[in-house]
């Protein structure tokens, strides 16, 4: 079954495994998520699943935003995020997903937002060589040719060169989930994913899965 | 809050039972080797020639010259594997990290300062 959780990363270390190998593992503070709304394509034209994260004091937040977590029976939350469904989902509003959904060993996906890098040159950006940086040279870290000349007269587009760099949303997929610990809420997963301690992050079911592994 | 999680979570996999070894000590890690469906303790001798990392990423680095060729194994310190270690003998070093061992040649190649014949030598 398919399942998604909103979460917080905590940070990285490492734990020894089963076969006493020492892993590197990023840990995320996930759930628990109440149910906040469910949509259906009667209704709404389209299915989802709309969850919260991180509880919220409800003088923080509009009598708007406070109506529609009295209509779905929840705490008020900070975060509220949408994931699609196939219209028939288990989910009733109120329900509350937690860590325990998943199991070590299981593959899933983390959707953060990586962290922001301002201003980059192409070396850093996109990993270009650049140039010499001595023996009278004057080309450093710049990214060589943009281009032909009069034809076709402009630069191509998608041309890589310096710019705004992170802070963009990424997927890391199929993630090995080494640990689930249950009463902290958190889960222990091999590797790295985006973005800084304590931003927010997305952990669902990993959507690329062999069949077998399933 | 954040740190204290991750201290927290790699508590319980931290041993108290290493002995407090140094840079520069003779030890001998023994190291469970399994073979098969069986375990036997394997035996590995040499000078400790650093030691860093904090908590469950500790590490330490163990040299020794086998049949004429430099050896360095690093093993975390928390590793499962390690039986024991015991400490041959204690020396006296002027450095955290004993690198410079790796350009010693032939008899200084296992020579370090040890520490009850400096103590011997102030008496």
């Amino acid at each position: 079954m398919n399942v998604a959780l909103l979460g917080k990363k905590i940070g990285m270390t490492q734990v020894f495994d089963d076969n006493n190998r020492l892993v590197p593992v990023t840990v995320i503070e996930a759930g628990p998520c109440p149910v906040t709304q469910i949509k259906s394509s009667e209704k709404d034209g389209y299915d989802a699943v709309q969850i919260g994260f991180r509880p919220q004091k409800e003088h923080r937040l509009s009598k708007a935003a406070l109506g529609h977590f009295k209509k779905a029976g929840v705490e008020p939350v900070a975060e509220l995020q949408e994931f699609r469904t196939n219209g028939n989902v288990e989910l009733s509003l109120g329900d509350v997903l937690t860590v325990e959904k998943f199991e070590s060993g299981q593959k899933i996906d983390v959707i953060g937002t990586s962290k922001g890098r301002g201003f980059q040159g192409v070396v850093k950006r996109y990993g270009f060589a650049g140039g010499p940086a001595s023996h009278g040279s004057m080309f450093h870290r710049r990214g060589g040719s943009y281009g032909m000349c009069q034809w076709p007269g402009h630069v191509i587009k998608g041309k890589k060169m310096p710019g705004h760099m992170g802070d963009v949303r990424r997927t890391v997929q199929n993630l090995e989930i080494v640990k689930v610990i249950a009463e902290k809420n958190l889960i222990l997963v091999k590797g790295s994913i985006p973005g800084s301690r304590g931003s927010l992050v997305t952990v669902r079911t990993a959507v690329k899965t062999k069949k077998a592994q399933a | 809050m954040s740190q204290a999680i991750l201290e927290e979570i790699t508590k319980d996999q931290l041993t108290d039972d290493r002995a407090d070894f140094k840079v520069g000590d003779g030890v001998r890690v023994h190291l469970k080797v399994k073979e098969g469906d069986k375990t036997r303790i394997q035996i590995f001798a040499g000078i400790v020639i650093s030691r860093k990392g904090g908590g469950i990423q500790e590490a330490f680095t163990v040299r020794r010259i086998a049949s004429g060729v430099g050896v360095e194994k690093v093993f975390p310190v928390h590793s499962p594997t390690i039986e024991k270690i015991e400490i041959d003998r204690e020396s006296v070093t002027m450095r955290a990290r004993m690198y410079y061992m790796r350009d010693r040649i032939g008899k200084a190649a296992n020579q370090v300062k040890e520490k009850r014949l400096v103590e011997a030598g102030r008496k």
